[in-house]
């Protein structure tokens, strides 16, 4: 029996083609709604993911604090020597840390035989490589022996192994950077667009002390970093690490209790956080709009079955003289309230995909359409036909056989 | 034998509620209809004839009084009970034909047999032996635009058959077909009546249509006025032929 209501359901929305279409615009449109911004949402949730955890794991940065004039004007991060490599071993020393790297970077042209490139260098330790979870996969990192003793070796990112070396083997090779050649040890794998869009494979990495000179020229700068870059054990372990490198760079720059910080601690993954809440609440806006619009087409669903059930009052009756139970009857507007939030929902689904195809082009990042939300779609659409054909369907149900007959 | 009567209606009652008080359709209407009976009952427009059809037909409910269908009192019925006697016991047929005009003949037919809940081949199979019993083989797909008015009421008539009915009701069947066409019908059911035993009873206001039937039942101000055989008298209408009892003469 079921069947055979679900053709009749079917037969009768393709009797009123163009109504059944227009009614299922609203859901069409709500459906699309939610899924576009489902899959954006879920995009944009994936590439922070990905950013963070391609900056390293459990990763803390503390950057060097800001130089202040008498007059208490702050001039910004780094623009005072409050940092040094001394700093970077003790914190180094803490238990929960795993690896702590002082970085010092610029930008400046890398130069191999005929061919140059503008990079971005970083001077650093060896615990670099551990912190930002990245080792080469050509070659290898360089070794706190050869930090120490200023060996001229250098890694370079993917981008600036291709640009410099094209298709031969940049192992071994020399690269001048600021007059000084350093010899190709490694080249790192390939790590994509970093945040805010920067090609972090467009880098050479170089040993700290090697680089000193170029770095920090003299004066206050010497034996100072900018930045110290640490990944700790445990991610749980995170706030607390991070409070026990403020006190002990307190206690070592020898701050008053009432001096503010002369450095800058950023937790990453909070970071992180803090993005996912923002594009979180964003998503849940957009997909309340969606949703809206599915109550509006629901409402939409409502009318029409209505409209369809006075409509066919006569029908109702000859399926009752012919032995309809009331609970067929019942069965057959709800069904075809079903079909007609379903077959929208569908349609929802398929045009919602195709826009967040398409818009992917626009983005940084691919959208993501997670079966879970076409699901979820679904399951709301199926709700939304019985929620709004049950009042049709059960006016339809209630009709005296006479009193349709005679219509 | 003591055969139990396809329909059995005693001392009948109907009331309608109305603004201007009750109004009362059928004042104590009695009459039984044995199986294989081909009767009528005619009557001028207002007489209560149709609202007797609606109760004969499970339609409606009776103010008071008794209505016994093969034996079973249906009085305390319920709606549901209702609905599966109309379908699996009774078979309608309309003066407008009432045929649903999306569907093809074929499923007209098998409409019934959807809410007793048949499978597609046996809704199929049956509707196309019926379709052939009435003369409409080749006519399966066809829906009823695209079929003349007589044939519109044979396929009505075959749906009205799909569940081998114990009773076949026809209100006004052949009020909407030209004379020709309204014998060709009234044949059928004559034939059908004869060659099936299908018990028929057919509502009417045309003495032509009641003198083919073999017993007429006259109502007039809710009350049965005449009870027998279709005699020229009987068919002319004045009616004086009943006791004021209601019995028949």
């Amino acid at each position: 029996m079921l069947g055979a209501m679900l053709a009749e359901a079917w037969s009768a929305l393709l009797a009123n083609r163009l109504r059944s279409i227009l009614t299922m615009l609203g859901m069409i449109i709500g459906v699309a709604a939610v899924i576009v911004m489902l899959a954006i949402g879920n995009g944009v949730q994936a590439y922070i993911e990905r950013q963070i955890s391609s900056l390293g794991t459990n990763l803390l940065i503390v950057n060097a604090g800001a130089a202040r004039s008498g007059g208490g004007f702050a001039q910004g991060i780094g623009t005072a020597p409050t940092l040094t490599l001394d700093d970077a071993e003790a914190i180094g020393r803490l238990p929960a840390v795993a690896a702590a790297a002082p970085v010092s970077a610029f930008s400046t042209q890398a130069v191999a035989g005929p061919a140059n490139w503008l990079t971005a260098v970083t001077a650093t330790t060896p615990g670099w490589f551990q912190v930002q979870d990245w080792f080469p996969d050509e070659g290898r990192a360089f070794t706190e022996m050869e930090n120490r003793q200023g060996a001229r070796v250098a890694v370079l990112g993917r981008k600036v192994a291709d640009e410099l070396f094209g298709a031969n083997d940049p192992i071994g090779q020399q690269v001048r950077v600021r007059g000084i050649s350093f010899t190709v040890i490694g080249v790192l794998p390939s790590k994509g667009q970093g945040i805010g869009g920067a090609d972090r494979d467009d880098a050479i990495v170089l040993p700290l002390n090697s680089a000193q000179r170029m770095v920090q020229g003299g004066g206050p700068f010497r034996r100072s970093v900018r930045t110290i870059m640490i990944t700790v054990e445990r991610q749980d372990e995170l706030e607390s690490t991070q409070e026990q490198i403020s006190q002990l760079l307190r206690r070592r720059h020898r701050l008053a209790p009432s001096a503010v910080d002369d450095f800058n601690i950023t937790n990453v993954s909070a970071l992180g956080d803090t993005f996912k809440q923002t594009t979180g609440a964003l998503s849940l806006l957009l997909g309340a709009i969606g949703g809206i619009s599915l109550v509006v087409g629901g409402i939409g669903i409502m009318n029409i079955m209505l409209v369809s059930v006075t409509e066919r009052t006569r029908e109702i009756g000859i399926r009752m003289a012919i032995g309809a139970p009331r609970s067929a009857i019942r069965l057959q507007f709800l069904l075809e309230a079903l079909m007609l939030s379903l077959a929208g929902c569908l349609a929802g689904v398929l045009i919602g995909g195709g826009i967040s195809l398409f818009i992917s082009r626009f983005l940084p990042f691919p959208t993501v359409i997670s079966p879970g939300s076409v699901l979820i779609a679904f399951a709301i659409s199926a709700g939304i036909g019985i929620f709004f054909g049950w009042w049709p369907a059960t006016r339809a149900a209630k009709l005296s056989p006479i009193e349709a007959l005679r219509s | 034998m003591a055969e139990t009567p396809v329909i059995d209606v005693r001392n009948v009652i109907k009331d309608f509620p109305s603004e201007a008080g009750v109004f009362r359709a059928l004042h104590g209407v009695s009459m039984r209809v044995m199986q294989g009976e081909f009767l009528s009952i005619v009557g001028p427009s207002g007489s209560g004839k149709s609202t007797l059809m609606n109760i004969i037909g499970c339609l409606d409910s009776l103010t008071e009084g008794q209505y016994l269908f093969d034996g079973r009192d249906i009085s305390a019925f319920e709606e549901a009970e209702l609905a599966h006697l109309r379908n699996g016991s009774l078979g309608f047929v309309f003066q407008q034909f009432n045929l649903l005009p999306r569907l093809s003949a074929r499923q007209n037919v098998g409409l019934p047999l959807v809410y007793s809940g048949r499978s597609r081949a046996e809704r199929d199979a049956k509707a196309e032996e019926l379709l052939g019993l009435v003369g409409l083989a080749g006519k399966e797909r066809s829906r009823p635009m695209q079929l003349s008015g007589g044939q519109q009421q044979r396929v009505a008539i075959a749906r009205a058959l799909a569940n081998d009915p114990r009773l076949l009701l026809a209100d006004e069947p052949t009020g909407a077909l030209d004379t020709k066409t309204g014998r060709e019908v009234l044949d059928m059911v004559r034939r059908l009546n004869r060659e099936r035993g299908v018990t028929a009873i057919i509502v009417t206001h045309d003495p032509g249509v009641a003198a083919s039937t073999d017993r007429v039942v006259r109502i007039h101000d809710g009350r049965i006025t005449y009870d027998g055989p279709p005699t020229a008298e009987a068919l002319a209408g004045a009616g004086r032929q009943v006791a004021a009892d209601g019995t028949p003469a």
